[in-house]
């Protein structure tokens, strides 16, 4: 019951959003929502329910172990939101509080979902749900970036359509029953049709690689993130792109269960790879800080799908690093918002010296930049160092110093943009513009907490979330 | 094996080349319509005896992928009253000898594929990569925004014919969720054309070059 109670809350909520009559005080339905959907997440993760086998939806271990950060990363961004819409009142806000809540209900039954169709419609209506969100500035540039999103990401999930019926064909042709739940699926194993398997494995990957990210499905992002508002860029980032990383893993187990795993570990390395190198390049010439955060995210979609490659020690340190990427994204997205409203503007050219104009703010973006490039003790160094080392016991040399090489210059790429805005003397155009929007604790706190939780996982991880990392990999590296 | 099922897969086919070779708007929108309909008439073909749900499922494609998103699509195309030329970037005579040598390809490849006995001789395969592939073809191929919402119509089409092999494997609540998804995401395309059309004065994707490295 409290597992969907996770799913009805935040539609109940999304319904009710519709239909409440103030704009001024819709906006408090978001952090109302995200505070019951947190204590029931939390809930969930300390006392974990009993997962019915077959069931097209449950709370199984591998939801266990992402969907807490979804809530927390939510219930800052809806915090943070409140603000954030009092400072647009001009525009009406009813569809984006609706579909802002409609999101998370149906990110967390994607989340759930055990069954491919399930988890195909949840997905698919994710993607619809953030149309109204992404393009909620109403200009030309957004709406650009908004159909290229519904263009690249409708074909993306199209494909993962196809790769989902192609893998219930292969349970027909290979004598089961079309059961397109996880379950039956790594039961039926190796009697699923080889040809079919492996047809469904590279349509899902770039069907679900676009959702999440991977190069080169990642063309729609930089403008997505760049033209959203931050707290929208940092859901997509931290919360959406999750759903299609488990999504892959659980396709991955799958597969795996068929016989051909180590097929899907070569691809998702390459993949990984790949994705890193065109952020870390991309990185090093983009001259826009939000589409910058896009970038970094494409490659630490790369460095998941890396560690999905690795084995359920690189698994493991895979699903750390989602807790890490997310709150560390959230922090980032949600300061960088308050950077570029106070700046009127987003590129190098005609954004400098913001810690004079927003201190906390630029304090709180160069921190997370240091985080999200792996500085320790922030959590991010930590679930790439167990990376690392999960790819050298594997023997993947080469791998891992092309990840390392790529780390690098990513790291050059931000550090050099992050400095250029924070540092120098600011415009007088900037410095207008700045007067209007003061640092309250309202636009401060929500990617402070954030912050200081990436910190707390690097510090000392709790007992309980790497006890839910274990359980999630057991689930999908069965013992033999 | 099953002939009035066959026939209606080549109509299919036969209407992807006509969407390929459509220079104007109406017609392309007019073939998108009728496939939607043949795809709708099918699963009814493929039962011995008419069972209420796949009737059901019936019903509502002929109603949404032949009636209801062509109309929407009709919607946009008139209030945006934009002049009914398609202006390709890949021009009409090339489009079809893709097409066509799309949809040989798609005979060929289905022909090595491995499929269950009862499927072998059927179009059902072939019919359903020919149609993702013009599909995408429209999609690189075409400058307008309805032109290319039609082309991921028919993307969409080719994916609904391949998921007719799984129509006793699939429970109706998940093909009735996956129906609603994809009538949903056409309407909220339209409603992205509108605003496309009321910004730029145009539905001209090729005006969309603002964002770029």
């Amino acid at each position: 019951m409290r597992e969907a109670l996770l799913i009805i809350v935040p539609l109940a909520a999304a319904l009710l959003a519709a239909v409440w009559p103030s704009e001024r005080t819709r906006a408090w339905l978001m952090p109302a929502t995200g505070v019951i959907h947190v204590v029931l997440a939390f809930w969930l993760l300390f006392e974990p329910p009993v997962v019915a086998l077959h069931g097209w939806l449950g709370f199984d271990p591998l939801a266990r172990a992402v969907l807490p950060m979804v809530s927390v990363l939510f219930l800052a961004c809806a915090a943070y939101g409140v603000s954030y819409l009092r400072l647009r009142v001009e525009r009406p806000n009813r569809v984006f509080v609706a579909s802002f809540l409609l999101l998370l209900g149906l990110l967390s039954a994607a989340h759930q979902a055990r069954h491919l169709g399930v988890l195909w419609i949840a997905t698919e209506g994710l993607t619809l749900a953030a149309v109204p969100l992404l393009h909620f500035n109403g200009s030309g540039r957004s709406i650009e970036a908004t159909w290229k999103y519904l263009l690249v990401g409708g074909t993306g999930i199209a494909l993962s359509l196809l790769g989902s019926f192609c893998l219930g064909y292969a349970s027909l042709h290979g004598g089961g029953g079309g059961d397109l739940t996880f379950a039956a699926l790594t039961a039926q194993g190796a009697g699923l049709s080889r040809p079919w398997v492996l047809t469904a494995w590279v349509l899902l990957l770039v069907g679900y690689g676009t959702k999440m990210g991977l190069a080169p499905m990642h063309t729609w992002k930089p403008d997505a993130y760049g033209e959203a508002p931050s707290i929208v860029g940092a859901l997509l980032a931290g919360g959406v792109t999750t759903v299609a990383f488990t999504a892959i893993l659980r396709v991955r187990a799958v597969v795996s269960a068929a016989g051909e795993g180590a097929i899907a570990d070569r691809t998702l390395l390459v993949v990984g790879l790949f994705s890193m190198v065109v952020a870390a390049l991309f990185l090093l010439a983009t001259r826009d800080f939000k589409r910058m955060l896009a970038y970094s995210s494409v490659e630490h979609m790369g460095i998941l799908s890396i560690g999905a490659a690795f084995g359920a020690v690189g698994v493991w340190a895979a699903l750390f690093h989602v807790w890490n990427n997310s709150l560390t994204k959230g922090a980032l997205f949600l300061s960088a918002g308050n950077i570029r409203r106070a700046a009127g503007a987003r590129t190098t050219d005609q954004v400098r010296g913001m810690s004079l104009l927003t201190p906390r703010s630029a304090a709180i973006f160069v921190t997370g930049m240091f985080a999200v490039t792996a500085m320790p003790p922030f959590g991010p160094f930590f679930s790439e160092l167990k990376l690392v080392r999960a790819g050298l016991e594997r023997g993947q040399v080469v791998s891992i110093v092309l990840f390392l090489v790529c780390l690098l210059l990513a790291f050059f790429g931000l550090t050099r943009l992050v400095f250029a805005i924070v540092d120098g003397r600011p415009r007088a155009a900037s410095k207008a513009n700045s007067a209007r929007f003061s640092e309250t604790p309202g636009v401060i706190g929500p990617p402070l907490v954030l912050l200081v939780f990436s910190l707390w996982l690097g510090l000392g991880t709790p007992a309980v979330l790497l006890e839910a990392w274990s359980a999630a990999v057991a689930q999908l590296y069965p013992a033999p | 094996m099953n002939h009035a099922l066959d026939l209606l897969i080549g109509l299919v086919m036969g209407l992807n080349l006509l969407a390929l070779g459509s220079g104007r708007l109406p017609s392309l929108i007019r073939a998108v319509s009728l496939q939607g309909v043949a795809l709708g008439v099918m699963p009814l073909l493929m039962e011995p005896e008419v069972r209420w749900h796949v009737a059901l499922v019936a019903l509502a494609t002929v109603t949404g992928k032949g009636l209801v998103i062509p109309a929407l699509l009709r919607r946009a195309m008139r209030t945006a009253n934009i002049d009914r030329e398609i202006l390709p970037f890949v021009g009409f005579v090339p489009s079809l000898l893709l097409g066509a040598g799309g949809t040989i390809a798609a005979m060929v490849l289905a022909h090595e594929l491995p499929l269950l006995p009862e499927q072998t001789g059927s179009l059902i395969v072939p019919g359903a990569l020919a149609s993702i592939f013009t599909g995408f073809l429209l999609l690189i191929g075409r400058s307008k925004a309805i032109a290319q919402v039609s082309g991921y119509l028919i993307l969409e089409n080719g994916i609904y014919l391949f998921g007719l092999l799984l129509i006793h494997a699939m429970p109706l609540m998940v093909e009735a969720g996956i129906l609603l998804d994809l009538t949903v995401g056409v309407f909220i395309f339209g409603i992205i054309v509108d605003r496309i059309q009321r910004e730029f004065d145009s539905i001209d994707t090729r005006k969309l070059t603002t964002l770029r490295e």
